[in-house]
């Protein structure tokens, strides 16, 4: 059994103020706490075995303010670090200009119900539930959504932030080391909220360049025969009136961009890792693996949901 | 079984339901309805608890399937729901109405009618919300319901709106039962009895009582708003139509966030008796403790937002909310303080009470430390929506709501029927919830750290999160043990336990004046109130609280109950109304607005016209009063009839309006200003009407009654009632058609 607890984790500047500052907090709680139970238990022990009437006090009014400084003192002090924290931090949306935060967002994250979509501002790229940022750079992501209120959060790499529909906010995102960050959704927004999962990816320099030419490659035209019978699929059936994907006819945004979906590590929100066998599994009834999601069980025959796996497996 | 016993048995059951169970559905005795509140409140705590267990079950391991996502949704709203509303709210307004009329040495509540009334109201709402579950689908959107997913393209079945008419339905309840407890604690107290005197029970329950009247009016706001949206059409909470989604969240914490003290008000008044009463001394600083009550109720109004952190409220809002925050623990501090200092140097006796009252205590100081952890905004950041604000606000409830309530259990439960419960079943119960209550939800602060979101039906087998809540769930398992030891200590109790006397505890207060359990009008004689704990002063002559610790000596003076009662209502409604009107600025300050504006389609002047026969009737009540006190009927009746006819006319004037502009084609669903607009005229229209009602009962029984002194309250009554609507319309008028703001 693992009996591992990993705790917070941050790793990036901002998750490690945070978590800075929850741990100067968790010192100051851990103290009060101590010094209230340690002084109702004395009480208790002491009164236990006292038989005799107690002395009838009713109180000092003097005593009582003075108890009032130590924890005015420990308020304060907490708001000021907080407060501070607060503004360095800044991510706030445009109808709150703050001095600091340029208005040109690298990264457009929309959410919808039940996934994530991600919008590259500078190649005009579009991809579901997959974050790539290069390592050690601060970026602007502004944060939408196209149905209800979700909440966009990467625990490692800081603040969580609500998308809500008719405004925009912005947060910045950066990782201090190359790895795989997992991705939320915070807030309730419906049926499948518990599967609203995405991973934001930071890679190295080298690493990210490669990404990028990845990405910008055409996808190969498709050459295998059950591939072709899959691509005349989902030309043919409702799959083209809800997904993109770049280069061919199919341009809708109502379901997830399916460009490089071969590439993707999982589908349907984190719900299942992308396999041959799992994409198979998930064409043949996604409302089994994901109940109440908004794409419908098509009823495929085994042949058509083995040629549309094929053919959605080829874009790489 | 012989024939005979057959038959009696048959006949037990023809007579006793109903000759035992009419008194209880019929009474309106304080401390009859104060017990059917408890016990309703049981009722729907087997029932959420039951919803609670199958949660836990679900997320006992990864990916579990025993639940669809759809149930688990319904069950975590109904949950919450019931437990803030069918569980909470009849504990503590039970407590307060079987225990109040004794601490202030009154026969009963100040209206016992109305106390009938807001308890059946509240057991209807409460079969209205689970009526739900029948049409198929319960409310799914969470306790909070945010919009624009509660909304109707986002939640197309009935739930949503069996969730909206429940909570109305029993908010109506709640405020006309704290109405009538602030009205019996502020009019009806013993002579000697002054309000510097009354128990902290008493006193602290006012302000719970206060506050109630000033947190349900937001809710209701936001319900009637959130079910036009749903059943007219208009778009308040939809922002594809124009509408605001942040709105919806505003309006709730409004309400949400006072609540919260709604429920620990409370048990800070059950401690702040039974700590001193174990003690064997009086409370440590009695003004402190109250006056930090005091002020509770009136920070609590200013912290709403910090439920909204993650919003990206921008950083004055975000500092200004923590600031208030961060405040707010102060009083609370203060409280812990004194009651600890009432502890130090006393003689303590752990009864079962006690027990759970200590343990409340410190569980409660670990509530309130995550709670400032979240004023701390960028922890809040990282924290909201995880876990972590499961177990926090675990921590703070079940603290206040059950074991301070397991406490006066133990400690009333004497008073109420004369046997005491049985200390070692008690002791055994409070170690099973100990560990039970700390087992689940200590571990959930590591799953909020850990990443894991709140509202999930399930969650992906990672490192840590498996073993964590199959931690939590099993540790229910204790909780359901020691209820089932309480149910028994009671059932048992009540036919075995020892009898209990007039005063087991040595206790101070005046409800343990009389005997276990009370008689029906409460005392056979008082006796005399000297200070702030009456009873030590019988037992202790010499060290008589009076003779140490003097209290200003009573005024007797107090005030009228038809005029407290209009005043509070008043009060109440006017916080309806302001939030109507905030939400019509709100929304018709944006420029950019299509169709209908207030410069487009209102008529000022008529309106105008009408406005002062709406006015002059104000005038004509005025008159009909000064009548009535002159004792002349005439004078009385005509200017009651001319106030009924110029409130018609203004009714009239207002039927006209909505019938040009229906024809105009300006209905409620059009656009933001229509739908604000007829919202908030709509809901005037309602109250003159209401006040026409009033007054043509007056009228009529005028006609055939002669007018006796006993009428001038009542009228008066009405007549505060009347000029507040009055008075509502003249900002009504002033905002919407003269377009002051």
């Amino acid at each position: 059994m693992d009996i591992s607890f990993p705790v917070f984790q941050p790793e990036s500047p901002e998750a490690q103020a945070i978590f800075d500052l929850f741990v100067a907090v968790l010192w100051i709680s851990a103290g009060i706490f101590i010094i209230v139970t340690g002084l109702i238990v004395i009480a208790l022990i002491r009164g236990r075995v006292r038989v005799d009437l107690p002395k009838q006090d009713f109180g000092s009014h003097r005593r009582e303010i003075l108890w009032m400084v130590g924890p005015i003192i420990i308020v304060l002090w907490i708001g000021v670090i907080s407060m501070k924290l607060i503004l360095t931090m800044n991510a706030y949306p445009k109808v709150h200009p703050p001095h600091d935060a340029p208005a040109d967002a690298e990264l457009i994250v929309i959410g919808h119900q039940w996934w994530w979509e991600v919008r590259y501002n500078h190649s005009g790229r579009v991809g579901a539930n997959e974050i790539h940022i290069p390592v050690g750079k601060k970026i602007r992501v502004e944060v939408q959504s196209a149905d209800v209120i979700h909440s966009f959060w990467v625990p490692q790499l800081g603040r969580k932030i609500d998308a809500i529909p008719g405004r925009n906010n912005f947060i910045w995102l950066e990782a201090s080391r190359p790895g795989e960050y997992q991705g939320r959704c915070a807030e309730f927004c419906g049926n499948q909220h518990a599967w609203m999962n995405f991973t934001v990816y930071a890679h190295d320099p080298k690493e990210y360049a490669q990404w990028q030419h990845d990405e910008n490659v055409t996808l190969a035209s498709v050459t295998e025969s059950a591939a072709e019978a899959g691509e005349k699929l989902f030309f043919s059936q409702t799959c083209v009136n809800c997904h993109t994907i770049d280069g061919t006819a199919a341009t809708m945004t109502i379901g997830p961009n399916l460009t490089h979906i071969a590439r993707r590590k999982e589908i349907g929100g984190g719900v299942l890792q992308n396999s041959p066998d799992n994409l198979r599994r998930w064409l043949k009834n996604p409302q089994a693996i994901k109940p109440g999601c908004k794409m419908p069980n098509f009823n495929l025959s085994d042949e058509q949901v083995q040629q549309l796996a094929a053919y959605l497996e080829s874009l790489d | 079984m012989t024939t005979q016993a057959i038959e009696s048995t048959a006949a037990l059951e023809t007579t006793l339901p109903r000759e035992r169970l009419l008194p209880w559905v019929a009474s309106v005795d304080h401390k009859q309805i104060g017990i059917m509140y408890m016990l309703l409140s049981v009722i729907f705590l087997i029932i959420g608890g039951l919803e609670a267990t199958l949660i836990r079950i679900q997320l006992a391991i990864p990916n579990n399937t025993f639940l669809s996502p759809e149930m688990f949704n319904q069950l975590f709203t109904m949950h919450g729901t019931t437990m803030v509303f069918l569980v909470g709210m009849p504990l503590v307004t039970g407590f307060a109405n079987y225990l109040i009329p004794l601490m202030i040495g009154a026969k009963d509540v100040a209206f016992p009618r109305l106390n009938a009334m807001s308890f059946w109201i509240l057991a209807f709402g409460g079969v209205l919300l689970y009526f739900s579950f029948l049409t198929g689908s319960a409310p799914n959107a969470g306790w909070f319901s945010y919009a624009p997913l509660s909304t109707k393209p986002y939640s197309s079945l009935l739930g949503v709106d069996y969730w909206i008419i429940g909570l109305a339905v029993m908010g109506v309840g709640s405020i006309a039962g704290a109405i009538n407890l602030i009205t019996t604690i502020l009019c009806l107290r013993a002579p000697g009895m002054s309000l510097q005197r009354v128990p902290l029970y008493v006193w602290i329950m006012l302000m719970q009582s206060l506050l109630v009247v000033l947190a349900i009016p937001p809710l209701n706001s936001a319900l009637a708003l959130l079910y036009i949206d749903r059943s007219l059409g208009a778009a308040f909470f939809e922002p594809a139509r124009g509408g605001n989604a942040v709105l919806w969240q505003h309006f709730f914490w409004l309400f949400g966030h006072p609540e919260v003290y709604v429920f620990a008000l409370p048990s800070f008044a059950v401690i702040s008796e039974v700590i001193p009463v174990f003690s064997r001394k009086p409370i440590y600083g009695y003004a402190f403790v109250a006056g930090s009550s005091v002020a509770i109720v009136l920070l609590s109004y200013g912290v709403w937002a910090h439920h909204m952190f993650a919003v990206g409220l921008g950083p004055a809002a975000e500092i200004f909310f923590a600031a208030m925050t961060l405040l707010i623990a102060i009083p609370t501090g203060i409280k812990i303080f004194n009651w600890t200092a009432t502890m130090w140097g006393g003689s303590i006796r752990l009864t079962t009470a006690m027990l759970f009252a200590i343990a409340f205590l410190i569980q409660f100081v670990i509530g309130g430390l995550t709670g400032v952890m979240f004023a701390s905004v960028p922890v809040d950041w990282q924290l909201t929506d995880t876990y972590f604000v499961v177990a926090h606000f675990h921590y703070v409830l079940i603290s206040c709501i059950v074991f301070a309530f397991f406490a006066a259990v133990y400690y009333w439960f004497p008073k109420m029927t004369g046997r005491m419960l049985s200390e070692r079943l008690g002791k055994l119960q409070f170690w099973l919830w100990l560990i039970g209550f700390n087992g689940t939800f200590f571990v959930q602060h590591l799953l909020g750290l850990m990443g894991m979101p709140r509202r999930v039906y399930t969650y992906a087998d990672l490192p840590g999160w498996g073993l964590l809540n199959a931690v939590s769930s099993a540790s229910v398992v204790f909780m359901i043990a020691g209820t089932l030891v309480l149910l028994w200590n009671i059932i048992r109790s009540l036919q075995h336990g020892s009898p209990a006397g007039n005063n087991p505890w040595n206790a101070y207060t005046l409800e343990w004046a009389t005997t276990s359990p009370p008689p029906p009008e409460n005392f056979s004689s008082l006796p005399e109130i000297k200070s702030r704990r009456p009873l030590w002063d019988l037992d202790n002559p010499e060290l008589a609280d009076w003779k140490f610790s003097s209290t200003p000596e009573d005024t007797l003076s107090r005030p009228t109950k038809a005029k407290t009662f209009a005043w509070l209502f008043v009060v109440s409604e006017a916080i309806f109304f302001v939030l109507l009107l905030a939400s019509y600025v709100i929304f018709n300050s944006q420029t950019d607005q299509q169709g209908p504006t207030a410069t487009t389609a209102l008529n000022v002047p008529r309106t105008a016209a009408f406005t002062v026969f709406l006015l002059a009737s104000s005038a004509t009540f005025w008159l009909a009063e000064q009548g009535l006190r002159a004792g002349s009927r005439i004078r009385f009746l005509t200017s009651l009839g001319v106030t009924i006819i110029l409130g018609v006319i203004f009714l009239a004037g207002q039927a006209i309006e909505y019938k040009g502009l229906l024809a105009n084609n300006i209905t409620i669903d059009r656009n933001l200003f229509a739908s604000t607009f007829f919202t908030v005229t709509s809901f005037h229209a309602l109250h003159v009407f209401g006040g026409l009602v009033a007054l043509s009962i007056f009228w009529i029984f005028g006609q055939q009654k002669i007018l006796t002194p006993r009428w001038h309250a009542p009228v008066q009554a009405v007549g505060i009632y009347w000029h507040f609507v009055d008075v509502v319309w003249i900002v009504v008028f002033s905002i919407i058609y003269l377009g002051v703001l």
